[in-house]
């Protein structure tokens, strides 16, 4: 069975923000909420680097773990999804997730924070596939429609990759062979003494 | 002379390209690859990785800037003690003060007032301080209950009685227990301006400790003022605890006024952890307000209670008031 992943090289990406757009645009996400996001280290400096990054549908899901109403589950493609009829909107989720995936529409006191809306691998909720109610809770079903989802598909210069774990790390592996140098990965430059 | 400075031209672009085609890095990639940091010869270092790894927030464009932090490995720790220590401890103490009381009302039984009920009543808690008291209990039962629940109901209530409901029962609790939180508050701040005069350490104090408070021997009434040792520890605890839970309580229903995401993190564990302690030290109240002693529950609902309890029980505090009552005949 496949196991979905999402992996970001970092090596080419180049902060244009195309998938943060291209998800916000096909989900038809809520004012205030980007299901994905883009982030740089070392802005402006050398060894300057961009990371897409949103819900990255941990096996073991904090969220899952902590969500006192049991609202989320996970699909026989390690999908972790949720149900936004069960959703209590009490912000259990967003203390545990390490990837700071969950969002909520209103950033209300008093503990109205509305449903909790995050990253669904473009795969809908738990409404029927493709029904009106699945597209205004969750957004499209891409996955039904034996699609992966938009923002990789979308991404300019492929540093995201969404799919079947094993394509995913099989095609990074083979980029890293064919650049030449290093590999990227932590802790290279200290194992072989030298830097790229 | 025109056409010169065009082969001029053309000779610096062509020896910009040949300089350009000896960089390493361009000519290994030659087969449409989009150029990107990969080809710039220089790799992400494991620093990088490692601030990442260590939440290190990086710049964000049009979002807030605290979305910045790739990875909060805080919200794992916070997994692991409220799913873990938290819950696991707090069940544990649930049940174990339970049957602690259920033992002791085997081996003790109800303590009645010995004399008999004496059928004279006097006025032991006047309107406001019954107000008091229930303005903090009746919220504190709400906010226990559905505190509880979010603790506890996704194992022990939700398999029964199914998710739909059970979510139902849940935001309704969460709502009940946003609104009865100001409530609590009120009460607090009611109960300590009527008792925390008759709550201060007294000279019968001592005794009543060394008697064990006259509650594992019959026939034993260790003198009390107004409250004994026993009450003023319950009174300070709700007091202290209470306000502790109440201002953690406070800064998570305003989600990043009073503290950020580690900070509410913290917040909920000391909330949750104190709020149990509380329960504990209230569940021995009701019961020995309730089904532990006669004539002890119409103090705070009738206001008055029977002056062969009260003597028993509050001796010094039954000759103030007999005291202050015959004054005005002398």
């Amino acid at each position: 069975m496949a196991r979905m992943k999402f992996l970001c090289d970092a090596e080419r990406c180049i902060h244009c923000s195309g998938c943060v757009t291209a998800c916000k645009n096909e989900h038809e996400v809520p004012w205030g909420i980007n299901r994905r996001r883009v982030v740089t280290l070392n802005d402006g400096k050398p060894g300057q680097r961009s990371l897409s990054v949103a819900c990255m549908h941990c096996s073991d899901a904090p969220c899952m773990a902590v969500c006192p109403v049991d609202c989320f589950y996970q699909t026989n493609d390690g999908i972790v999804l949720h149900n936004k009829d069960l959703c209590i909107g009490c912000g259990y989720c967003f203390y545990a997730c390490p990837f700071g995936a969950p969002q909520y529409p209103s950033t209300g006191n008093f503990g109205g924070r509305g449903k909790m809306d995050k990253c669904t691998f473009c795969s809908g909720g738990p409404e029927e596939d493709h029904s009106k109610a699945e597209l205004e809770k969750y957004g499209r079903n891409r996955i039904a429609e034996g699609k992966l989802p938009l923002c990789a598909e979308m991404c300019a210069t492929k540093a995201l990759l969404a799919g079947d774990g094993d394509m995913v790390s099989t095609i990074y592996r083979e980029r890293v062979m064919a650049r030449g140098f290093g590999s990227g990965a932590a802790g290279w430059s200290h194992a072989y003494g030298k830097k790229g | 002379m025109r056409w010169t400075t065009f082969l001029a031209l053309l000779m610096m672009v062509a020896g910009f390209w040949a300089g350009y085609g000896l960089e390493p890095a361009l000519a290994a990639s030659s087969d449409g690859d989009v150029p990107t940091a990969a080809q710039s010869g220089q790799v992400t270092l494991p620093d990088t990785w490692r601030a990442i790894r260590q939440g290190e927030p990086g710049f964000i464009a049009g979002q807030p800037q605290d979305r910045g932090v790739l990875i909060q490995s805080e919200g794992e720790t916070w997994r692991a003690a409220r799913n873990g220590k938290l819950t696991w401890y707090a069940g544990l103490a649930l049940v174990g003060v339970s049957l602690a009381i259920g033992a002791f009302y085997l081996i003790r039984g109800k303590i009645m007032i010995e004399g008999g009920p004496s059928g004279r009543m006097i006025l032991r808690f006047n309107r406001i301080e019954r107000i008091g008291h229930w303005l903090t209990a009746g919220s504190f039962l709400v906010l226990g209950v559905t505190g509880l629940n979010i603790m506890f109901g996704r194992w022990l209530l939700e398999p029964i009685i199914g998710k739909t409901l059970f979510s139902w029962l849940t935001w309704a609790g969460k709502w009940l227990h946003n609104l009865s939180g100001f409530v609590f508050i009120a009460g607090l701040v009611v109960i300590f301006a009527l008792w925390a005069k008759d709550n201060l350490w007294d000279r019968y104090d001592w005794g009543w400790i060394m008697h064990g408070g006259g509650l594992l021997k019959m026939g034993d009434h260790p003198p009390a003022a107004k409250f004994n040792f026993g009450q003023k520890t319950q009174f300070w605890m709700v007091i202290v605890v209470g306000s502790l839970v109440a201002s953690t309580g406070v800064s998570l229903l305003f989600p990043f006024t009073f503290a950020q995401l580690h900070g509410m993190q913290v917040m909920q564990l000391i909330h949750a952890g104190l709020a149990v302690v509380m329960v504990l030290f209230i569940l021995g109240h009701i019961y020995i307000g309730t089904v532990g002693m006669e004539g002890a529950s119409t103090a705070v609902t009738t206001g008055y209670v029977d002056l062969e309890w009260a003597r028993e029980h509050h001796s010094v505090w039954v000759e103030e008031v007999e005291g202050k009552q015959t004054k005005p005949a002398e």
